[in-house]
């Protein structure tokens, strides 16, 4: 308390809002910083998606002349970027940033203030990266960037002064985001996690949020120094990618790839993570062979090292390199099975709710099985060279990432949706939402598979009429315009939930893990008392006991009605009453908003201009970035 | 309820079967790759890929079929019981872990003998064609011909040969791929890679590059020529005689109007003074079906368009539109234009060019 006293310049003062734009704009709230993941991130989902109507307004027909070869160059380049740096990722990063303190029994992450930092160096990296269409052009050459075509500054006859710098720069900054909260979260699980729970009482969430930290933590700095050889030579002039200079083309797909296949699993591991939680909570059964969903999670972990060149086997790496890469991407598939199979064996015989979360996540298991299968189908090397660039591939990552990812995490936010809001998402509405988006999802990339056999290279902004691809590419761009009505849906429902959801109570669904026992949505301070773990699914185990025939049997003691008012009672009082009682926390010290994480973060961009327009601009970037750390060094502590 | 999920089931499989049979009759794609193949790399991948296909069909169907049949036997219902808490069961796991892996080491075995199997290897009494990969074209240099047979965007190849592709490129990569015949092989910069395959019968087949090279990507395609092995020795003795000079006075006053323009900068005419290097060779230009990347068949009308109105028929080339009242960007501001009369006359004199 003697800080407190000190008197000190106001500049040093920390904000105080606790409501307001300011409150938001200066929060360290876990809680706050994971909405404002969500909602930035579904902003892009968004953006991205509507993208992605535009690449199917173009190719629904041959000889399309909806967009021009420059514009949609742009469009699908932006739209891989964004829905994998800017929705995939982010939205993941929400539910990380909202549940792992709620779901190990932790008040905030490791480093609070950091993990605003991170937030809103996202959101400046996505900006940075979206200005680019008003600054002469966006990233043109693919999410994948290869050289030397990232490298021409004029194409045929066309000028592309900027659009790769925006790339490099861009997923720079991203990944500085990314990385920043990957070390955080790591941190957070390892050391901040309540008395009692060991590695292996965690939920299988918090272990595939864990692998998917260290696997950030690895492979962004791949992707880092391959950027920064990009820019260099971009900017500098070097020539790592050159070939007649000495460099080699070949050299960015290796670091790219080693980079981007880990990412892959970076984006489809917490998806698993959430199925993995939701499909006990409705079959009323524990998940079966926890841990070997768990040791599956970390060998894909691990093997995802292993198989970066089945994205190459075109390049001419020679047949010894593409035999190995085929194995290992063939036994690769057998975690992703095993993972398939417990979580039907955890259906198996239970008493399953259909409710949304779980209908998106069985979706997810559904349509993952096929990305899964047409997977396997690319280690046939001698066939990869067939299908490889082709839409059959498009059909493939879009099952395995919108099938798979997307669809997870819709459940997931059907499922957390009250916890975090307070009410329920219109059941009914949901369903909806989630048969109309099944439906749509097949539709569209259904039609992939076929037009992939049929030879349909990918990324061509037009066709020729006598190719045979007009039907499958009409059907397709119907579906996609049929996910764009099931999001639209899903939008309306939770502007309307608003106000006339149900109100959710503390443990909506009868779950299982302990961010249900506190309330909805829980105080800033998230557990009036840290719980004390004594199990995996401890607050299954304090509602319900099994028989001796394994039957489920309700806790005598109150609380077994699946009512999770009643389930504090243990704790002598209900919880809001609770929290009131004890003035809200008051005893609790909860870290001081700032605002120096959002200050720090927008010199980033400012950087980034600077290298593209000249670098006295980042001299200003820089003094802004350094200003904002030295006020985070030196700004006074908790208050 | 039970049979109202059945009925529900078999619409399901008949929905499927539908979409199967629909594939079955749809148009006729020339770049399929599942069936009427007619090279020898295409058949061995797609009988590695055959097999694979149909044990991922019962796989398919055996894990979704258990997933709808879990769906609907195990939904709640009013009365049913709560369920018995199993936590796992090690013998099951270890089974679907042993059985997926099983399959795979199995079909890894043909895949690592077809992959040493088609792996380009140089021998005797093969063609030997060098790829050269330009934004957004090809070019096709004839190794030991003299004089050396160059030509563009469609490779003609006799039947029944081994054909031996080397491949390179003068900017970004890109990816030759002609599907009947061979799977594709990038074309990278820098390294020189390789392709090789027979083709079994003579016609014609589509391809086109399938790695994305910017602005015309979609419109960098090719054909391949397979002919008999008489027609091919013809052709290529034709291809190698110097070309035919003009014979009317249209076609002498196109061929001046072509040499006393830029056309002589980036196009060869074996013979002439057009001796440029950055375009495709147009010695025997009217001898090719197709050309500009084999987008536009040969025809007079087409080849006067494209004179007129290049890169807005064919985004970012380096060619200029060379037609009065348009207007070129940089570096082609200050170009002079050609008049219609001449460009139709250029157009006579590059159709005689046999």
């Amino acid at each position: 308390m003697a800080i407190a006293t000190v008197s000190r310049p106001p500049l040093f003062s920390r904000p105080k809002s606790h409501t307001g734009v300011w409150s938001w704009i200066t929060t360290v709230d876990h809680k706050r910083i994971g909405i404002l993941y969500g909602f930035t991130a579904f902003a892009f989902f968004l953006v991205g998606g509507f993208e992605a109507l535009l690449i199917r307004a173009q190719l629904a027909r041959p000889d399309g002349h909806i967009l021009n070869a420059n514009v949609y160059d742009q469009v699908f380049t932006m739209h891989g970027l964004t829905m994998i740096f800017l929705v995939v990722m982010p939205l993941s990063a929400a539910f990380f940033n909202y549940l792992i303190p709620l779901m190990i029994g932790a008040r905030d992450v490791a480093f609070p203030r950091l993990n605003a930092f991170s937030y809103w160096v996202f959101l400046f990296g996505g900006l940075f990266l979206y200005s680019s269409f008003l600054l002469g052009g966006a990233p043109n050459g693919g999410w994948f960037g290869y050289a030397p075509l990232s490298l021409q500054k004029v194409t045929g006859s066309v000028p592309f002064a900027h659009n790769m710098d925006y790339y490099a720069i861009g997923l720079i900054i991203l990944g500085i985001a990314s990385t920043v909260s990957a070390v955080n979260l790591a941190v957070t699980i390892i050391n901040m996690r309540a008395p009692g729970m060991s590695f292996f009482r965690m939920p299988v969430f918090i272990w595939m949020a864990f692998v998917v930290q260290l696997l950030l933590v690895f492979a962004l700095p791949v992707i880092t120094v391959a950027l920064f050889l990009l820019l260099f030579d971009r900017i500098l002039g070097t020539s790592f990618f050159v070939a007649s200079n000495g460099g080699d083309p070949i050299l960015w797909q290796h670091l790219f790839w080693l980079f981007g296949h880990p990412e892959v699993y970076i984006l489809v591991l917490p998806a698993m993570g959430i199925v993995s939680e939701i499909l006990p909570t409705f079959s009323r059964k524990p998940l079966f062979g926890y841990p070997v969903v768990v040791l599956s999670g970390i060998a894909i972990g691990f093997m995802g090292w292993g198989v970066w060149a089945h994205h190459m086997f075109a390049a001419g790496l020679g047949p010894v390199a593409n035999s190995a890469f085929a194995v290992s991407t063939m036994f690769i598939a057998v975690p992703t099975g095993v993972k398939i199979f417990n979580w039907l064996a955890t259906m198996w015989g239970g008493r399953l709710r259909f409710e949304p979360p779980m209908l998106f996540s069985i979706g997810f298991v559904t349509m993952f099985v096929i990305g899964g299968l047409s997977g396997v189908t690319h280690a046939l090397v001698p066939h990869d060279y067939q299908q490889t660039d082709t839409y059959y591939v498009v059909a493939h990552f879009h099952y395995v990432l919108f099938g798979g990812a997307v669809f997870g995490l819709f459940g997931g936010m059907y499922y957390w949706w009250p916890k975090i809001f307070g009410r329920k998402l219109n059941n009914k509405l949901g369903k909806w939402h989630f048969w109309l988006m099944l439906i749509g999802f097949n539709v569209t990339f259904g039609p992939f598979h076929i037009l992939g056999l049929q030879g349909m290279p990918r990324r061509i902004y037009t066709y020729a009429p006598n190719m045979g691809w007009d039907f499958w590419n009409m059907v397709s761009t119907i579906g996609s315009f049929t996910i764009a009505a099931s999001i639209l849906l899903f939008m309306y429902n939770a502007v309307h939930s608003r106000k006339h959801g149900e109100i959710a109570g503390n443990d909506p669904w009868d779950a299982r893990t302990i961010e249900w026992t506190t309330t909805s949505p829980p105080p800033e301070h998230n557990f009036d008392e840290i719980p004390v773990i004594h199990a995996l699914d401890d607050f299954w185990h304090k509602k319900y006991v099994e028989d001796k025939t394994g039957k489920l049997v309700p806790v005598a003691a109150g609380g077994a009605n699946g009512d999770g008012q009643n389930s504090n009672a243990e704790h002598g009082a209900n919880a809001e009453e609770h929290a009131e009682g004890h003035g809200g926390g008051h005893a609790i010290h909860m870290p001081s908003p700032s605002y120096m994480p959002i200050l720090a973060g927008l010199g980033l961009p400012i950087i980034g201009y600077g290298l593209i327009y000249g670098y006295y601009i980042c001299i200003l970037g820089g003094l802004i970035l350094l200003g904002g750390l030295y006020g985070w060094a030196f700004e006074p502590g908790t208050e | 309820m039970e049979r109202r999920s059945l009925r529900r089931l078999v619409r399901l499989t008949l929905l499927v079967a539908f979409v199967f049979l629909a594939t079955a009759c749809a148009a006729h794609a020339p770049q399929d790759y599942l069936r009427d193949l007619q090279g020898s790399e295409a058949r061995k991948a797609s009988n590695l890929f055959q097999p694979v296909f149909w044990i991922a069909a019962i796989v398919f169907f055996l894990v979704e079929g258990a997933i709808v049949f879990a769906a609907v036997k195990f939904r709640d219902r009013p009365g049913r019981e709560e369920p018995k808490q199993i936590h796992g069961n090690s013998a099951l796991e270890l089974t679907w872990t042993a059985i997926p892996a099983l399959i795979l080491a199995v079909v890894a075995v043909p895949t690592v003998l077809t992959i040493f199997n088609v792996a380009a290897k140089p021998g005797p009494n093969q063609v030997k064609i060098h790829v050269i990969a330009h934004q957004w074209w090809w070019e096709y240099q004839y190794e030991g011909t003299t004089p050396q047979v160059t030509t563009a965007n469609e490779v003609v190849i006799p039947v029944n040969r081994p054909v031996y592709f080397t491949l390179d490129s003068v900017d970004v990569i890109h990816s030759f791929w002609v599907p009947k015949l061979a799977g594709k092989q990038d074309v990278v910069p820098g390294r020189t890679n390789t392709l090789e395959f027979t083709a079994y019968t003579p016609g014609e087949y589509y391809g086109q590059c399938t790695e994305y090279c910017s602005l015309s990507h979609a419109n960098m395609r090719l054909r391949a020529i397979v002919k008999t092995q008489a027609d091919y020795d013809a052709w290529l003795k034709a291809q190698q005689a110097p070309p035919v000079a003009p014979q009317t006075a249209e076609e002498q006053q196109g061929q001046q109007i072509f040499m006393n323009n830029i056309c002589i900068t980036c196009h060869t005419i074996a013979g002439t003074q057009a001796q440029g290097q950055l375009g495709p060779n147009l010695t025997h230009f009217a001898s090719r079906g197709t050309f500009a990347g084999s987008m536009f068949d040969n025809s007079p009308d087409n080849v006067d368009r494209w004179i007129h109105e290049t890169s807005l028929l064919k985004p970012g080339v380096i060619m200029p539109r060379f037609g009065c009242g348009q207007t070129n960007a940089a570096p082609y501001v200050a170009l002079k234009c050609i008049s219609d009369d001449q460009i139709s006359l250029i157009v006579t004199y590059l159709e005689s060019l046999k």
